[in-house]
Formats: C-alpha cells, structure tokens, sequence
C-alpha cells in the first residue's frame, strides 16, 4: 500500500502539487487526469521516488520511500516517465534488459533473459528486438520503454501519458495488456492519462487534479462527469452512457 | 544489432587493434635503432609504457564521463580537468616552493594531489552539472572557459615563481610523450590500476547511466551516489595521465567516438578495452609514423589535437543539425 | 544611408553631463600613472633635469602608454563590430579563429619572408586573419542559428585547430616561442619605432565610427538591412577587414589582449543597450582604460618584475567571461 501524507511540491514559490492525504492500495487501475500543469506528472515523480517532495511523505508499506535502498525500491515500483529520449544508441533489447538491473544488477541471468523475451512479446516488438531505438518510430520506441517497466515485473507500475505517439490500435493494445496484467496478475498500475474516453473505460478508480489538488477520486462512473469534468477543464462536456460505461463526447458544447 | 553479432564485431575489432597495436610496437621498438640495443630498448620500452598508460587512462575516462553526464561531447579534459590538475600543481610549488615538497615523499605528495584535485573537482563540477545542466552548449562553455580560465592562473603564477622553481614546475606539468620519472610513472601505473579496477566493478551499474537520471533511478540506481564515484575515478584517471604527460583536450574524444563508430550499442565491457586498444594503436602509430619515418620528433600531441578538434567541431555542427 | 539614427537615443540624452567629464579624468589620471610607474621609477623632477630620465621616458614610457592606448581601444571596437555582425554577444577575435589565422600569416611570413618589413608582416598576417574569419563566418552562416552558445564554441575550436597547425609549424621550426608572444599581450617590449604600426590599427577602427550605423542595421538581419538599402554582405566584408587589420597590427606589435573585445562591449551594452553609436565611445574607453589598468598593476604587483597583461587579462577576462555566461543563464 502506497500512502501520501501531507505531500508538497514546489517550484520557486508556485506550488504544484498540494495533496494532504491519498491511499494507493494494492491492485487495480487508477487513472490520474487533469489538464496541463495540474502536477499529474510531480505527483508520479514524487510517488516513483524521482523528485524529492518540498514537504511531505511517500509510505509504501510503512516505510518513508526515500529512506528505502533505492535498488529495493525498484524491485516493487516501476515507472516510465514522458521525456524518454536517450542520447546513446541501445537496441530494444538492451533496453528491456534494464529493467532487469534490480534482479541482477547488470548480470543477466536465464530467468532474466526469460522476462525480458516475454516482455518484448507482450508489446509486440520481437521483429524488432535487435534494432537501434534511434532508427524506430516513436510509437515503437514508446512500446520499448513499456515493455522495459514491464520486464521490471513490479508489484507497482507508474506510467506517465504511457499512450504518447501511440496509434489506436497500439494504445487499445496497451491498456488491455496492464488490464490483463492488473487482472490476472494482481499487479497495480497508476497511470496519467489524457484521453477521458481511456481512462473511463479501462481504470477502476479515477483521480482527477487541478492546480495541483485532488478535485475528484473515485470509481469512473462517480468522476466522469459532467460536472466534476467543467470543474477541471473550465469546459461543458457532455458524458454519455454506453454497455453500462461513460463515454465522453470531447468536442464540448 | 543482435547481441551475438556484436559480441563477434568487438572480438573481432578488438583482435584486430591488438594484431596491428603488437606489429606497431615491434616497429616502434626497432625502427631507426642505431647503436646498442642494452640501451635502446629499455629507453624505448619505458617510454612505450607511458603511452600504454595514456592510451588506456584518458579514453576510459572519457567514456565513463560520457557515460555519467549522457551525452557524448564532454569530455574531462574539455571541462578544464586536466587545467584544474596542473592549477593545482603550481599552486603546490607557488605557496609551498619545491624544496618542501621534496622533503615528502613522493607517493605522499602525488596521492595529497590527487584527493585535492577529486575534492576540488566534485564540487565545482558537481555544483556545475547540476546548475547548468539543462543546456549542454551552455555547460561546454563554461567548461572551456573555466579551463581558460586555470591555465591563465596557472601562467600568472608560473611568472611569479623562480626560474629555478619554474624549472621543477616544468618537469612536473609539461611533460610529453618523450617519457617521465620513472617514480611518477609508478605511482600513476598504481593509480591508473586502481581506479579502472573500482571502474570496473561498478561497470554493471554505470551502463545503466545510459537511460539518464529518471531512467537510471527507475530501475533501482542511486545516481547521485554512482555519479560521485565515478566523478572520482574520472579524476584519478586524468590526474595520472596529465602527471605522465600534461594536457592533451581531444585524445579522448577522438578515440572514444572511433569505437562507438565501430561497436554501436555496445555495453561499456565491450566499448572500453576496444577504445583502449585504439587509443594505444593510435599514440603508438603517431609516434612511428610522425617521428620515426617523417621525424617530426614531438609532434604526436598536435597532431591529436587537430584532428580531435576537426572532430570536436564536427560533433558540435551535427548536433545543431 | 549616412543620417544618424542615434539623434533621438535615450541612454545619450539621459546621460548627465558630468559622467563622461569623470569618465575622462579617469583615463587620463590613468594615462599619468602610466608614464611614471615602472621600474626604473621617474619623479616629475627627475623628467626635467635628468637628461636620461627624459629619454627613458620619451623612447619607453610614452611609447608604453600610448600603445596601450590604441590597443586597448582597437581591440575593444574590434570585438564590439564582431558582436554586431554575428549577432552574437560571446564573438570577438580570439572566439572566432581570427587571432589564431593572423599568428599563422604571421608564422608563415616569418618562415618564407624572414627579411619582410614589419609591415609587410603586418599585411601577411591581416590577410591570414581576413581568410580565417571569412571561412569561419561561411561554416557559421550554413548552420542553423538557434543557440547563440554555438558561435563562441564552433569559433574557440575552430581557433584551437588552428593554433595546432601554428603549433606544429612552429615547433619544427623552433618559432615556439614567438608564436607564444603573439598570442600574450606584453607592452614591456614597446618602445619608440617598434608600436608605431598601432596606428594603422587606430585609424581602422576609426573607421567604424563612421560606418556605425552600418553595423548596427547589419546587426538586425539581411533583409532589414537590405530594406534600407544596405547591402549586406559589403558591410560585412568591411567589418571582417577592419577587424583583420586591426587583429593583424596588435599581433605584430604587442601580442593579443584576450577576451578584451569580448567583456568590455559586454559590460557597455548592459549599461547603454546596442545602438553602436552611443556604445562606441564608452566602449572605446573602457578598452583604453581597462587596458591601463591592467597594465599598471601588472606592474605594480610584482614589483620590480613586470606581469605581461596578457597573462593579467587572461584571468581577469576568463572571470569576467564566465561570470557573463552564468549570469545570462540564471536558475
């Protein structure tokens, strides 16, 4: 279970993310939205132990994370962020294989090597496997970068706007696979998502943000709305219902 | 690039370098010899070792610099390290004059330097990297000025020293390839020794350092924590190398990018011995060609540094592409 | 294209009279100090009736300040020019490889001319330093001009390049030291009949006095400046030239004053802003006087023993340089 207590972010004398309290237990979908600049990805970081908060703790099973050994750390919680560039050039492969680095510590062994294929299959990219991410498309290269949090085989998985440069079928393709993985295999995935439609569709819990602050946490049902939408993005948006879920007309009013 | 196909490219590059490095030695070792080889060779020999040390010191520090600060223009001596290290050494003999220092013992005073100068170098740098970190133009600046900057104090205060302590100053800083004190060479063989072996061992985890901080971090590495070491094993390397043979800015770029030129994507396990390997043929070749057979005596330096140069400015153009 | 532009500037009129009156006074208390520091001390008595006293003073000292003088001045407008024309406030003569071309005609003249009259050398090593910077100006015209850090980075390798070149020729041919000279300004070697070629370098910039407002539109782009019926490039070869000449004359005679052109237009601009007809004269003197300085305590701190400003301006340049660099860039 990861607890949030108090957590402040600030940059200079802006304040970016000001949540006094938020329970992530284990299992499950959770969706954070919210329109730019509402500290969705501030929030990630903190939780993924990459930023230190201003004031604040991050308790993951009673203990404050940035006192864990960040090597244990990494083998409960896996994240991807949104800025992936990389300056060297490193097959797909070698990539996933980094996400093994808890387990082995750089020393692939047959276990290891096994997670990393099973990974590459997952996202499709075994035709793929031994080419330069530098010479792939950039929805390739997004797949990569999953399939390496994926070969990190966390209890915990954090993905910042994981559909970025994704094609349809490709980004359908991934909620599925963190559906399955959080479904038959107990993991728990949190992830930012712009796309409303996505997120009602495939989390069990939605978080809504605005400036920094939690508007609205809760089952989709409860937070796509029309009205916790207009309070979040200062726009009418119309929810419609279909086989019993939200779908949200984007084009406004 | 299967992982196979690469293995095979750098046994094969690497066994290349080293056939061509042994026929380049033997030439080296031999070529334009008159007189007694009782003599010849071991002068020769002392001097070959020099280069060997050089060879492997400056480009492994490159790599790993390049490696921990991800992106593949800096490079330590670039950053005004090797300036730093020679600042450093006049300000011994400029506050504590050469008569003192001789009284220590040797091995004392070089690791005294040494610490000084990792000391020094984490925190500037370290304050650098993380203060200008967001603009690469921005940080080669400075580091080039900042280089600028330590070898003109170090000038001003070499003009306010003795000639005869200038004298000892000069063996200490400007040294070429011609071959240094066999003491000195000792000590940097040892330290040279020391910080590959420390390099070596956290290689697994600096090959991670690829994915940069949130990526390096993600999968479990402490990277303020790596970052430092590897910034003192960086300075121990060039600290030894600058003691054997003064500044030299490109060697290690030059030679670092031949070899991601020849192994793209390869881990550092596989990328440093081969870089070693060619910084070794390369020096060694210089000193063949451009002196045995051209003899243009003490010019291999120059040579590296106009070429590094070309290739600094092409990288710079490439990346404003 | 030769109405002033400068008639309605604001950082002119708003500027109180007496400052440029202080300004002057400055300069020239620093012009005396000058004609009697040194290290065979000279009393205002002494001038008069020590007949030797007076001839060191006539061959050594006046010649010393007044080298100084033009130096600082030419090399200070230089850089200025360079800034304007790149549009780049980090260029001046040793950012851009026109220092490092005008040693090697310099070098080369020496080698294949070694009985060349001074100005003779002088011509060799403005024409290296035209070449030099025009191809620089060419590399830097084909790249895409998003990060003004580039210039000043492209140009310092590209004068390192250079420099080994210089380095390599000069080794073979035991000219190391010479080569060293160029590149560090020392005004202790002046005396009267060896800085005279200084005035060349005087008069060019004086040149740019008048093609001030030139520059300043060159520095808005081609096509503004085409707008007004400049033609562009003639400006810029008659920047590159003047700088050329200048660059050449100071290699010959004194040695080159680093990061001079460099700190002192910076230092101006963020007082005054970048119209060059308000920037020229206060640039002009902050060149003559931070070289008087420079100078006088390269004299003063190691008394009896001089410091070549070379070496006082390099670490004083070098700081000043950085210090521009972090300060731009704030956190």
């Amino acid at each position: 279970m990861i607890e949030l207590k108090n957590l402040r972010q600030n940059y200079g004398s802006r304040t970016v993310v000001d949540v006094d309290a938020l329970t992530l237990p284990e299992g499950g979908l959770t969706s954070i939205i919210g329109p730019n600049g509402a500290g969705k990805s501030s929030l990630l970081g903190m939780i993924a132990g990459l930023q230190r908060p201003t004031r604040g703790q991050v308790i993951l099973d009673g203990q404050d994370i940035l006192r864990m050994p960040r090597n244990r750390f990494a083998r409960r919680l896996a994240v991807l962020r949104q800025d992936n560039s990389i300056n060297a050039r490193l097959t797909v492969r070698d990539l996933v294989g980094f996400g093994r680095y808890p387990h082995s510590r750089g020393r692939l062994n047959a276990c290891d090597v096994r997670h990393i294929a099973h990974a590459i299959k997952l996202v499709a990219l075994e035709e793929y496997q031994h080419s330069f991410l530098d010479e792939m498309s950039g929805g390739q290269r997004q797949r990569a970068f999953i399939a390496m949090v994926l070969a990190q085989n966390t209890e915990y998985a954090l993905f910042d706007e994981p559909l970025n440069s994704l094609d349809i079928k490709h980004a359908v393709g991934i909620m599925q696979l963190l559906r399955r993985a959080v479904d038959q295999h107990g993991k728990t995935a949190i992830v930012v998502l712009h796309d409303l439609n996505f997120a009602a569709r495939h989390s069990d819990r939605i978080i809504a943000m605005r400036d920094g602050k939690i508007i609205a946490d809760g089952k989709p049902e409860n937070v796509i709305t029309t009205d916790v939408l207009s309070k979040i993005y200062d726009m009418k948006l119309n929810v419609l219902k279909q086989q019993n879920k939200q779908i949200v007309d984007v084009f406004g009013k | 690039m299967t992982p196979e196909t690469r293995r095979n490219r750098s046994r094969l590059a690497g066994g290349g370098l080293a056939l061509l490095l042994i026929a380049m030695i033997a030439a080296f070792m031999t070529l334009g010899a008159t007189g007694n080889w009782s003599f010849i060779l071991p002068y020769r020999g002392e001097k070959l070792l020099t280069v060997l040390l050089v060879a492997w010191a400056v480009p492994l520090s490159t790599i790993l610099f390049h490696a921990i600060s991800d992106n593949r223009i800096l490079t330590p001596s670039i950053m005004g390290f090797d300036a730093l290290f020679v600042l450093i050494q006049t300000l011994l003999i400029f506050f504590i004059g050469s008569e003192r220092i001789n009284i220590l013992p040797v091995q004392g005073v070089f690791l005294g330097e040494v610490l000084v100068m990792t000391g020094f170098a984490m925190g500037l740098y370290g304050l650098l990297l993380r203060r200008v970190a967001g603009s690469l133009e921005l940080l080669l600046l400075v580091g080039i000025v900042l280089g600028v900057l330590f070898r003109s104090i170090s000038g001003l205060l070499q003009r306010m020293i003795d000639p005869g302590e200038f004298l000892v100053l000069q063996g200490r800083i400007f040294a070429s390839f011609g071959g240094a004190d066999p003491q000195v060479q000792a000590m940097a063989a040892a330290c040279i020794g020391l910080a590959s072996a420390w390099a070596f061992w956290r290689l697994p985890a600096i090959d991670v350092m690829i994915l940069g901080r949130s990526g390096a971090m993600s999968v479990g590495l402490s990277h303020r924590r790596l970052s430092l070491e590897v910034f003192a094993i960086v300075t121990m390397l060039v600290s030894a190398s600058t003691a054997l043979v003064g500044p030299i800015t490109f060697f290690g770029l030059l030679v670092a990018h031949a070899t991601y030129r020849m192994l793209p994507g390869a881990p550092l396990r596989q990328t440093i011995p081969v870089a070693g390997l060619a910084g070794a043929l390369l020096l060694v070749v210089g000193q063949v060609v451009l002196e045995r057979v051209l003899g243009f005596d003490g010019t291999v330096g120059m040579a590296v540094e106009f070429l590094g140069g070309l290739l600094f400015i092409l990288l710079l153009i490439e990346r404003a592409r | 294209m030769t109405g002033s532009i400068a008639a309605d500037e604001p950082g002119l009129r708003a500027m109180p009279v007496w400052q440029p009156v202080l300004a002057l006074a400055l300069l020239a208390l620093l012009a005396v100090a000058s004609l009697l520091v040194g290290s065979g001390g000279i009393g205002l008595s002494a001038l008069l009736n020590d007949p030797a006293s007076a001839k060191l003073f006539l061959v050594s000292r006046l010649p010393r300040t007044l080298a100084l003088l033009l130096a600082g001045t030419a090399s200070a407008i230089t850089g200025l020019i360079m800034q304007r024309l790149v549009q780049n406030r980090f260029v001046e003569p040793s950012t851009m490889g026109t220092v490092d071309a005008a040693c090697l005609g310099l070098l080369l003249g020496v080698i294949f001319l070694p009985d060349a009259a001074p100005l003779t050398r002088m011509a060799m090593a403005a024409v290296a330093s035209w070449l030099g910077t025009v191809l620089f100006l060419l590399v830097l015209r084909a790249m895409p001009r998003r990060n003004a850090l580039m210039p000043p980075l492209l140009g310092i390798a590209y004068g390192g390049v250079i420099g080994a070149i210089s380095a390599f020729i000069a080794w073979q041919t035991g000219l190391m030291q010479a080569l060293g000279a160029w590149t560090t300004a020392d005004f202790s070697i002046v005396l009267s009949g060896r800085y005279e070629l200084l005035y060349v370098a005087a008069g060019v910039t004086a040149l740019a006095w008048f093609a001030a407002d030139r520059f300043t539109l060159a520095g808005l782009g081609d096509d503004i400046a085409s707008s007004v019926g400049l033609n562009p490039r003639r400006v810029l070869a008659l920047g590159v030239s003047i700088v050329a000449v200048t660059a050449g004359s100071i290699v010959v005679t004194v040695g080159f004053i680093p990061f001079l052109g460099l700190i002192v237009p910076n230092l101006v601009s963020r007082r005054v802003g970048d119209n060059l007809r308000t920037a020229l004269p206060m640039v002009a003197w902050l060149g003559a006087t931070v070289t008087l300085a420079c100078d006088i305590l390269g004299r003063l701190v190691f008394y009896p023993f001089e410091l070549p400003i070379g070496a006082t301006m390099g670490v004083l340049g070098a700081a000043v340089f950085l210090f521009l660099l972090l300060k731009r860039h704030p956190r």
